[in-house]
């Protein structure tokens, strides 16, 4: 059933699609934190706004994948940006949510010793309250990376895709090997994803290593 | 003209109501679609989720197979189910293995939350086990337990438009068709109707959660967390 030999001779292809899909995958996570970490902060400033802010990304998180990128269609075309535009829009809800959870979770005695130590109100979030909030953050984009992972192969359909141009070329070619070198890739990648970001969580906090330890 | 007022003429267009093709019709499909996948996994899903929750054993499977779950992406779960016949049959086996996850992982996280005090007292005023699992369980975790199913039903109304792409029916059509034909009023009509559905199905949820959960234990969430309802749930 499987194809050994077509999977030898198409490295290349295979390869090809699999870097589209990290590609696909980290400027929209990238995007998507960027804009998370203005709306998280913006939230954790202004209480009020909180409200709005999921609600407005809430709902871009309910519209099925394929009606958003159909939405824009006409406008960006079968194009790289449709794709984005789409896969950001969906890392915003967890993002930003984690970034106001987590900032939110610094214990009280913490902040007024930051206080009681002379920092600025910008130096207490950037050297305490995020750092500390670094464990639910990183939950957050974990989720949205592989999520995203699971999402690039619907922008096959315009023309996108990565691995999932090769899911949609092996249904159309009735070619069960292309198909499940896509399904493979995407698992190993989304699971390969996960790992990682934990590592790099592991690495950006140092504190709860020793506390574990 | 531009592409609102195109696709507002599209759907205002009397053609585009009659018919297999109309909008009536693929509407139809694709609620009745929704409808008995999202029943499936509930008669799968529940039992399952509240056994696992009750008795604490297989927790850690159950959430495994869940994360792992998520890892596969719904596109390729669908086409994976087509030798099982294309359109409706392996649109629906797909949807229904989709929307299990979620409803026994906040069916069995519903059930460990409950406060164990709560638990103790229930045993302690002579409730035996399936008294203490339906008398009090399932009423105090029946807010995430409800988020599960609401979570899987927005998923499967979503996940539902890419049967299209197996020959299924539903307003996926719209889309699907309309990329192929390039024409652009028909894709964003089919992408509002799909999107309004998905979100009439989340709205309506909300509306269940309103009537079903005891007001004491509504007051007790707001205070709290809130909103892991979307915790679980992933676009599809």
């Amino acid at each position: 059933m499987i194809d050994v030999g077509w999977i030898a001779g198409h490295l290349g292809t295979i390869g090809g699609s699999a870097w589209e899909h990290v590609v696909l995958t980290v400027v929209a996570v990238g995007v998507g934190f960027a804009i998370s970490l203005v709306l998280g902060l913006l939230a954790s400033r202004l209480r009020w706004t909180y409200g709005p802010i999921t609600a407005v990304t809430g709902l871009m998180y309910t519209i099925p994948s394929l009606a958003l990128f159909a939405i824009l269609v006409p406008y960006t075309g079968f194009s790289l940006l449709t794709a984005e535009i789409g896969l950001v829009s969906y890392t915003l809800l967890i993002i930003t949510r984690n970034i106001v959870v987590g900032v939110d979770g610094v214990a009280p005695e913490i902040r007024e010793a930051a206080a009681a130590m002379g920092l600025t109100r910008r130096q207490q979030l950037l050297r305490v309250e995020l750092p500390l909030a670094v464990p639910v953050i990183m939950a957050g984009v974990r989720v949205a990376t592989v999520t995203t992972i699971g999402l690039v192969t619907v922008t096959a359909l315009i023309g996108q895709g990565g691995l999932g141009q090769q899911i949609l070329l092996g249904y159309q070619l009735q070619f069960p090997t292309r198909f499940f070198v896509g399904v493979v890739g995407s698992v190993i990648l989304a699971v390969g994803a996960d790992l990682g970001l934990l590592r790099l969580q592991r690495w950006l906090t140092p504190w709860e290593r020793a506390k574990v330890g | 003209m531009d592409v609102i007022s195109q696709t507002i003429a599209w759907l205002t267009d009397q053609a585009h109501w009659q018919g297999s093709d109309g909008i009536p019709i693929r509407l139809l499909e694709h609620i009745e679609l929704s409808v008995a996948a999202v029943l499936l996994a509930v008669l799968i899903g529940l039992p399952l989720g509240l056994a696992v929750g009750h008795t604490g054993r297989g927790g850690a499977i159950v959430m495994t197979i869940s994360n792992l779950g998520r890892a596969i992406p719904s596109l390729a779960i669908i086409i994976a189910c087509v030798p099982l016949g294309l359109g409706f049959r392996a649109t629906l086996v797909a949807l229904v293995l989709l929307a299990i996850p979620p409803i026994v992982t906040n069916a069995y996280a519903g059930i460990r939350e409950v406060d164990r005090d709560l638990l103790e007292a229930a045993r302690g005023m002579g409730l035996g086990g399936r008294q203490v699992l339906l008398r009090v369980e399932v009423p105090a975790g029946l807010p995430v337990i409800l988020a599960g199913i609401r979570t899987s039903a927005v998923q499967v109304v979503a996940t539902a438009t890419l049967g299209a792409i197996v020959a299924g029916g539903g307003l996926g059509r719209y889309i699907v068709d309309g990329f192929a034909l390039r024409d652009s009023p028909r894709i964003v009509a089919g992408a509002v109707l799909v999107a309004g559905l998905a979100i009439l199905t989340e709205l309506a949820f909300a509306l269940l959660e309103r009537v079903a959960v005891s007001p004491g234990l509504r007051l007790e969430r707001r205070a709290g967390q809130g909103l892991e309802a979307s915790e679980a749930r992933q676009p599809a």
